[in-house]
Formats: structure tokens, C-alpha cells, sequence
């Protein structure tokens, strides 16, 4: 480390250099000087901590990663328990667990496409009513809105996002429901009914009411990455289209949509992670039978509905080792949604880069 | 005269223009209307239902058997707060350890790794949470317990923690470890009382959000917590919490419980968003005394 | 009072690219050694080299010899982090900490380095304040504003008093003056001059004016070597290379 000098590195020949030597008192004098005017002060700080940082440093290191490793262990301990509680599942049934249509925990047969179907079909619905009104609120909010209702908006939907799902399934039971029941259904079905999606009793609980529900759960995870990654795009990007002689919904469409698209794509992306892994306020609305029904009104049945539901009382390993199974889809298929959600919101907002400059 | 069919053209196109322009303002608009509505709906019923119900009996006494009016859920206040407990010792630190991580060390593949985890289990559903929490501690322990609700709850408060104690350690500029390092303060004390100390305001909030996230979740506590109709302070014990009540009480079949879920939803939303604000309080708080 | 410091054979790396070749440089105790050349030339790593600040940044490295008094800074036992702590610096950007009091931005340095008496402490804050030429204009105010309200003159003051209150032995200043205004700039300039009975100060700047008015010595930088290092008179009147006449008469740089 030390009086390592490489001749072929040093283009400047050392002759030229002029030390002021005169001037400069000897760097003996120096340090005899120095050992008579020590500070006393200097001193007691060196010798309480007589070069010791180096210990504290690496225990500080390693406790730092340890905890980070504690993240990466979590997840990779997570998906080893689910694997290993439903090998007896995955042994049982194979690959025909997702298409089987039978979940009868008596007879020993269980097959989970019910409750695929109920999940798909739910996430989709509460999709197509989110993501119009997502897109509307961060455009409201980023494009439109009087600066001093913007932040206000921008808490009350995050503040959506705060409510706990037993709370809206509890709203969904108690107001929704009667709602849909005595209004909303019997207009559907006058209109609509001929296209077999709106007929059959109206209870009012049912797929339709959980898409709702859902809906309203994911509008804040839409929106807010959506206003994140309209803000990221530049000034300069709007200005260039006004500049053009644009509208102002002209100015979103090219200038801000379109940056911003793919990003948005990613938001609508997150929101249907959330939508496949909602749990509590869907199984408290969407009436848990096991039945792929054409009609949005009759009840259906979730993924994570049906663990929250039968796991405390599932008798016997296959049916528990099948309730797990079902987990380990919904974490499987989860993980790859995030994954690429997070791949295409991190291509707009560059990750932590953002913050990093 | 040519002139005029080139001015008028433009004009014309306008109209339509005009008209989209003012399509998509209004729809922008009702588009927040419309998402505000159930916010509002969902606050003023839990304050409508939920407050006649929150009465003294409600806040110290347990529940009443099936059928039996009156009773209250202060076991499941207390439940909540045990595991809410457990669940912050195990998550801020963890969250706050990684996030420095991230910030001071993460600058490699493996920092990457950490951080797409993070998201990753940011994304994990709770109630897959819930059947690892179950397996992991349960299964071993032999039987339902606050503990085990305590470790699903600070799992997933781990990456909200993490990914908001790594953003505010990269917005402290690094002239502000430079000035630390210039004055010989070694590397570990920097980070704690310097760069943290600077950034605590955004770390509180992010553990603050993290917990509020966390107070209200129900499907992990199912088959970890499990629920209970009797005091338990002890944390190997089953424990009632008050979403799990809540829940418990909604889809029962009697009235009185009915009225009593409104009011734990009520207590439980002034819990949340009383965390929420205490965020906005502190953090303001902290600007002012940072900032000039 | 200061030391000196002997600098040889000095070389830093960014990675692949080497950003000073064989620096040799005897800097002497007491005075004010300014460090001039174009941007780019390596004057702020060959300072960030003297207390082992370089190597903070990812990928950089240094090799060489410099003793700062009876110190030896790259030598096989000793710790960066003492290092630093024997030797202040002061950064181009005013950086004080911004969650902390004046107060505490001044004893922060005495307390994380585990200084626990109260009064003394005290002492020292006042001391340093003065020696920055800062105390008349916060004494009222220590605890009760942050570091980060004040002026960007006052600031730097601050970061001044700051890197003095752990009494260092030399001082070193990276274009301390660049982010400040005139009358700012003249304050820090006069305070170099009061500093320099006390400590052994070398300050990095673009500035050959100041340069010119501050320092006794004063070196040359161009790509990354040092081309010549004589007395700041001798330097701006009657240079001995060629490269610096041509910098300092504004023919490049």
C-alpha cells in the first residue's frame, strides 16, 4: 500500500518540481512542536477510542446483512412451507387439481377450478370498473385539479387504500348488498338480462357485489403508481405538445399518457395482484359456493376465500395439504404478477434511481 | 375566397376538439366524484352504526354468549394491541436493518435481490402469509397463539418498512456522510445518528404506514391468532383481535352483533387513522424543525 | 498548532482511470497551501487522498506514502477513520447536518467521538464558533435553529467550526468558497488567514485570485500531476514551467 510509486505512470519528470524548502520547517520541528502544544481535549478523544472502529464497523455490517438476509430468507422459507405442506396434494391429484371441478372435502375429492374460476372472474370484474375510474382520478389530480384540492384528494384516496378489507366487507353486508339487491340488480336485469349475465335470483351478495368491493379496493393502488408515473414524465413533454396548438385532453393523451403508458400498465398490473390475493372482504360478500355460474348475481367462490374459510376446519392432511396447495397457486401466481408489475413501473420511474439522483 | 375554407377548416376540427376536451374533463371529474362517494359512505356509516354501540360496557367488558345482548370486545382491543406489539418488534427492526441495507450496502446484485424480494413479499396475499405463520409457528408450538399473529403481522410489515427506510436514507445527500466521515466518525455511527437521524422523519412514517397496514388485517390472524371469547395476555395463547371480531360478529346471525362489529369497525378505523395522522403530525413537526 | 505533511509517490484510481501520477509534495505547517489548476485535474482527489476520504467512493483507491506529522496515513496500522478525525475538511458544498441544531452540528464531531463532558463541550462550541467568526451571529440562537436555516456563507462557517472543534491538525478545504457569494467568500477568505496560526491549512480552488490572497504556497495540477509547487508569488509571477504560465495568464483551463 505504501511508497508504491510506478515510474511509468508518473509523465511529469519530478525535477521540475520546486520545493519551497526554505519556508517550510522541517517536519522534526513539526513534530516536536506538536507534542508541546497538544490539546488536551484531542487527547482524551484518542485515547478513549484508541482506533477502534474498525470492530464496531464489521459487527455493524454483518448485523445490517443479516437482516437483509432475513427478507430474501422469509420469502424462500415461505415458499418452501407451502411446497412442503402440499406435497400430499400435489401427489394425490397432479396437475388435474386446477381443472377438477369437485370439492367435496367428505368424499376425498378435491379439485380447485371453482374457486380459479371465482377468482379470475372477480379480479377481472373489479378491473373493469377500476381502472377507468384510476386513470381518471390521477389525470383529476395531476392535470386538473385547483393545487389546493390536490393533496387533499390525493390523502382521501390513499386513505381508501388504509381501510382494512374486513371493513369493507363489513360495508359490503350491511349497505352494498341491500343496495344492489333492491335497486341495482332489478335494473340490470331489465336491461341487460338478455345477455345472460344478469339473471337468476337477486341476493344481492354474489360475484358482482365482490367485484364491486374489489374494485373499490384496488382504485388506490392504481392510481396513486399511475399519478407517480404520470409526475415522472417531464415538463417539457406537455409543454412540447401545447406548444403545438393541443387541447388539454390533448396534452394528457400525447404528451402524458403516452410517456406514461407502460407505466400504468404496471399499476394496472399491481392492482391485480391485490385483486387475485383479496381475501376477507370478498369472502364476506361473494356467497362461497363452490359454482361456475354464467350469471354475475349468483354467489361464487375465491381462492382466498376458500383458505380463509375451510383452513381451521379442514379435517384430515389431503384436505388441508389441498387448501395449501391452493395458497401455493395463489403465491406462485401472485409473485409472478408483482414481478412484472414492478419490472414495468421500475422502467418509468427507474427504481430507486429516481431517488438516487 | 381560398382564404376562408382554410380559416374555417380548423375551426370546425375545433368544435370536436373542444367537445372531446370537455368529454374527458367531465369525466375526469366524476371519475373522482365517483371514488370519493364510497369513501365518504364507508366513513359516515361507521360513524352512523358504529358510535351507538361504543359505550363503556363495550370497551371493558368481553363478549356475551351467542344470543345474549350486551358485552363488548375490550379482550379483542387489548388482543390487537399484544399482537400489533410483536408484530413492530419483529418488523422495524428487520425493515429498518434491510432498508439500510439497501441504502449504505445494497449497491449490488445482491442489494437487487434483497429489494425485488422486498416487493415481492410486499405482494404476497396475507392470507398466504397466514398458512406460512400457521406452519412455521403453529404447527411446531401445537396451538394457536398471539405470537404466531405477531410474526404473520411483522412479516408483511417488513418491505413497507424496508423500501421507505432505503428511499429516505438515498434522499439524505451524500455531502451529509461526507461531512460525518471528514470529522473521523466511523461508518456504523455515521449511518445510525446521522444519515437515520436526518431521514428519521420519512422512516417513522414509513413504520407508521406499515403499521396501520398491518392493524387492520384479518386473514392472516384466522388460523393464527385465531380468535377468543376470554381474556389472554399470554402470548402463547389464542387471542381475540378486533378485525377478527369483527369479522366473527358480521357474519353471525344476530342483531345485537351486528351492532357491535360497526362499533370494533369503528374503533379499529379511528386506531388506523390515527396512526395515519400521527404520521402527518410528526412528520410536519420534523420539517419544521429541519427545514428553515 | 499544525503539522506538516510529506506526500510521495502518491497515485489514485476511479476505477481503470488513474486520476494523480506520483505525486510528491511536502505541504508545510502553519500555512495556507493552496491546490490550482482546471477542472478535472485532480486537486480535489489529491486533497481527498490526504485524509482518506477518496477511498469513500465506490471503485476509487489511492497508493502512496503521505505522513501528516509523525502520522502515516496509508500506513499498514492506521485507520481511516482516525484519520479523519485528525484531519478536518471542508467540502465545496456547505453540508451541515440538517436534522441537527447549531449546537449539535458544532459538537457533533466531539460526540460521536465519544466526548461526554458537558462543559468543556461547551467551551469548545463557543471556541470554534469564534475561531469561524460565527458566534456573534448565532450565540442567541444554538439550540433553537437548525444548521440548515442559516445563510450559505453562515452554513459553511458552520461546517468550518465544525471540523474545528474535534482540533484537527490540518485543515483542508475543497473550493470552500465556490457555492458562496462576494461578500460570503471574503468572510471565509479572512477567516483562512486567521486559521492558519493554528492549523496547517490547504485549500482546493479554481480561484487564482484567491489563491493569490490566501496562500503562501501554492501547486500546480494538470491531468492528474503535479507540474510546479513554490511560493504563491513566485508561482503567479515568474513560474518556472511553461503549463502553468499558460493557466495563469488564462490560456487555458
Amino acid at each position: 500500500m505504501s511508497d508504491s510509486v510506478d515510474p511509468m505512470n508518473s509523465t511529469e519528470p519530478l525535477g521540475k518540481l520546486q520545493k519551497p524548502a526554505t519556508a517550510i520547517p522541517s517536519m522534526a520541528q513539526v513534530s516536536k512542536e506538536r507534542k508541546t502544544a497538544a490539546s488536551t481535549v484531542l487527547q482524551k478523544i484518542r485515547t478513549s477510542h484508541p482506533r477502534a472502529s474498525r470492530v464496531p464497523d464489521a459487527v455493524f455490517a454483518v448485523i445490517i446483512l443479516l437482516s437483509a438476509i432475513s427478507v430474501f430468507a422469509i420469502v424462500v422459507l415461505v415458499a418452501w412451507e407451502l411446497i412442503d405442506k402440499s406435497r400430499l396434494s400435489l401427489h394425490q391429484f397432479g396437475i388435474g387439481f386446477f381443472y377438477g371441478h369437485d370439492w367435496d372435502p367428505v368424499a376425498g375429492s378435491f379439485g380447485a377450478m371453482p374457486f380459479i374460476y371465482g377468482t379470475l372472474v372477480s379480479s377481472f370484474l373489479a378491473l373493469l370498473m377500476a381502472v377507468p375510474l384510476s386513470i381518471g382520478v390521477a389525470v383529476y389530480v395531476t392535470e386538473m385539479c385547483p393545487q389546493r384540492l390536490r393533496a387533499i384528494i390525493s390523502f382521501l384516496v390513499e386513505l381508501l387504500a388504509a381501510i382494512p378489507s374486513v371493513i369493507y366487507g363489513l360495508w359490503g353486508i350491511f349497505v352494498l348488498a341491500p343496495l344492489l339487491r333492491e335497486y341495482v340488480e332489478p335494473f340490470l336485469a331489465r336491461t341487460l338480462g338478455w345477455t345472460g349475465l344478469f339473471t337468476g335470483p337477486m341476493y344481492g351478495l354474489g360475484m358482482l357485489a365482490a367485484g364491486i368491493i374489489m374494485a373499490i379496493m384496488v382504485v388506490p393502488v392504481i392510481a396513486s403508481i399511475t399519478r407517480e408515473v404520470m409526475t415522472a414524465v417531464p415538463q417539457n413533454q406537455r409543454e412540447a405538445v401545447l406548444a403545438l396548438g393541443a387541447t388539454r385532453w390533448e396534452m394528457i393523451r400525447m404528451g402524458v399518457l403516452r410517456n406514461a403508458r407502460i407505466g400504468i400498465v404496471g399499476g394496472i398490473i399491481l392492482g391485480l395482484g391485490r385483486a387475485l390475493g383479496e381475501t376477507m372482504a370478498v369472502t364476506m360478500v361473494i356467497g362461497n359456493r363452490p359454482e361456475i355460474a354464467k350469471s354475475l348475481f349468483a354467489p361464487g367462490y375465491t381462492m382466498a376465500s376458500v383458505i380463509a374459510n375451510e383452513f381451521t376446519e379442514a379435517t384430515g392432511d389431503l384436505y388441508l395439504s389441498a387448501l395449501v396447495e391452493i395458497g401455493l397457486a395463489l403465491f406462485i401466481v401472485t409473485l409472478i404478477v408483482n414481478a412484472l408489475a414492478r419490472l414495468l413501473v421500475w422502467s418509468i420511474t427507474g427504481g430507486t434511481a429516481r431517488v438516487r439522483a | 375566397m381560398p382564404n376562408l375554407s382554410a380559416q374555417s377548416a380548423p375551426q370546425q376540427v375545433g368544435l370536436v376538439r373542444r367537445f372531446t376536451n370537455a368529454g374527458a374533463t367531465t369525466f375526469a371529474v366524476a371519475a373522482a366524484i365517483l371514488v370519493l362517494v364510497p369513501l365518504l359512505a364507508i366513513f359516515a356509516y361507521l360513524v352512523i352504526k358504529g358510535i351507538g354501540s361504543v359505550n363503556w360496557a363495550f370497551l371493558t367488558q368481553t363478549p356475551k354468549p351467542p344470543g345474549e345482548v350486551g358485552g363488548g370486545m375490550a379482550n379483542a382491543i387489548i388482543g390487537t394491541g399484544i399482537i400489533l406489539a410483536v408484530a413492530s418488534v419483529i418488523g422495524v427492526p428487520l425493515g429498518i436493518g434491510s432498508g439500510i441495507y439497501l441504502a449504505e450496502y445494497g449497491r449490488n446484485r445482491f442489494g437487487d435481490l434483497v429489494r425485488f424480494t422486498a416487493d415481492v413479499l410486499n405482494g404476497v396475499p396475507s392470507i398466504v402469509i397466514g398458512i406460512a405463520a400457521y406452519s412455521l409457528v403453529v404447527v411446531p408450538q401445537k396451538h394457536f397463539s398471539a405470537f404466531s399473529g405477531g410474526v404473520a403481522l411483522g412479516i408483511m410489515m417488513i418491505p413497507t418498512v424496508a423500501r421507505a427506510t432505503e428511499e429516505m436514507l438515498l434522499m439524505v445527500p451524500n455531502v451529509i456522510r461526507e461531512a460525518a466521515y471528514g470529522l473521523g466518525i466511523p461508518k456504523w455511527r455515521t449511518t445510525l445518528s446521522i444519515s437515520l437521524r436526518t431521514a428519521s422523519a420519512g422512516v417513522i412514517t414509513g413504520c407508521m404506514l406499515a403499521f396501520a397496514r398491518v392493524a387492520g388485517e384479518t386473514a392472516p390472524l384466522l388460523f393464527t391468532a385465531f380468535g377468543n371469547q376470554f381474556w389472554n395476555l399470554k402470548l402463547n395463547q389464542p387471542t381475540a383481535a378486533l378485525s377478527l371480531q369483527v369479522f366473527t360478529y358480521a357474519i353471525s346471525p344476530y342483531d345485537d352483533w351486528h351492532k357491535q362489529a360497526w362499533a370494533g369497525a369503528l374503533i379499529l378505523i379511528v386506531l388506523i387513522v390515527g396512526a395515519v395522522a400521527a404520521v402527518r403530525i410528526t412528520t410536519s413537526r420534523g420539517m419544521l424543525k429541519g427545514g428553515s | 498548532m499544525g503539522v506538516g505533511i510529506e506526500v510521495r509517490g502518491l497515485n489514485a484510481w476511479y476505477g481503470k482511470n488513474q486520476s494523480l501520477n506520483s505525486i510528491d509534495m511536502t505541504v508545510a505547517a502553519n500555512h495556507v497551501t493552496a491546490v490550482i489548476g482546471p477542472s478535472g485535474c485532480g486537486k480535489s482527489t489529491y486533497v481527498r487522498c490526504l485524509n482518506r476520504m477518496h477511498e469513500t467512493i465506490p471503485e476509487a483507491r489511492a497508493e502512496g506514502s503521505v505522513k501528516v506529522g509523525e502520522m502515516d496515513v496509508y500506513g499498514s496500522g492506521s485507520d481511516p477513520v482516525e484519520v479523519r478525525r485528525r484531519i478536518g475538511m471542508v467540502f465545496q458544498k456547505p453540508n451541515p447536518f440538517p436534522s441537527m441544531s447549531i449546537y449539535d452540528n458544532v459538537a457533533a464531531g466531539l460526540k460521536l467521538n465519544g466526548f461526554r463532558n458537558r462543559k468543556q463541550m461547551n467551551e469548545l462550541v463557543e471556541r470554534s464558533l469564534k475561531l469561524a467568526a460565527l458566534w456573534d451571529e448565532v450565540k442567541d440562537s444554538l439550540h433553537k435553529k437548525s444548521g440548515a436555516s442559516l445563510s450559505g456563507g453562515q452554513q459553511q462557517r458552520l461546517c468550518i467550526a465544525r471540523a474545528l472543534a474535534v482540533e484537527p491538525e490540518v485543515l483542508l478545504m475543497d473550493e470552500p468558497a465556490s457555492a458562496l457569494d462576494p461578500i460570503s467568500t471574503s468572510k471565509i477568505e479572512e477567516l483562512i488567514f486567521q486559521l492558519k496560526q493554528h492549523y496547517t491549512v490547504v485549500i482546493v480552488t479554481h480561484n487564482m485570485q484567491q489563491a493569490a490572497r490566501v496562500a503562501e504556497f501554492t501547486a500546480f495540477f494538470l491531468m492528474g500531476s503535479l507540474i510546479e509547487y513554490d511560493k504563491t508569488e513566485k508561482i503567479f509571477t515568474t513560474p518556472a514551467d511553461k503549463r502553468t504560465e499558460d493557466y495563469i495568464t488564462g490560456r487555458f483551463g
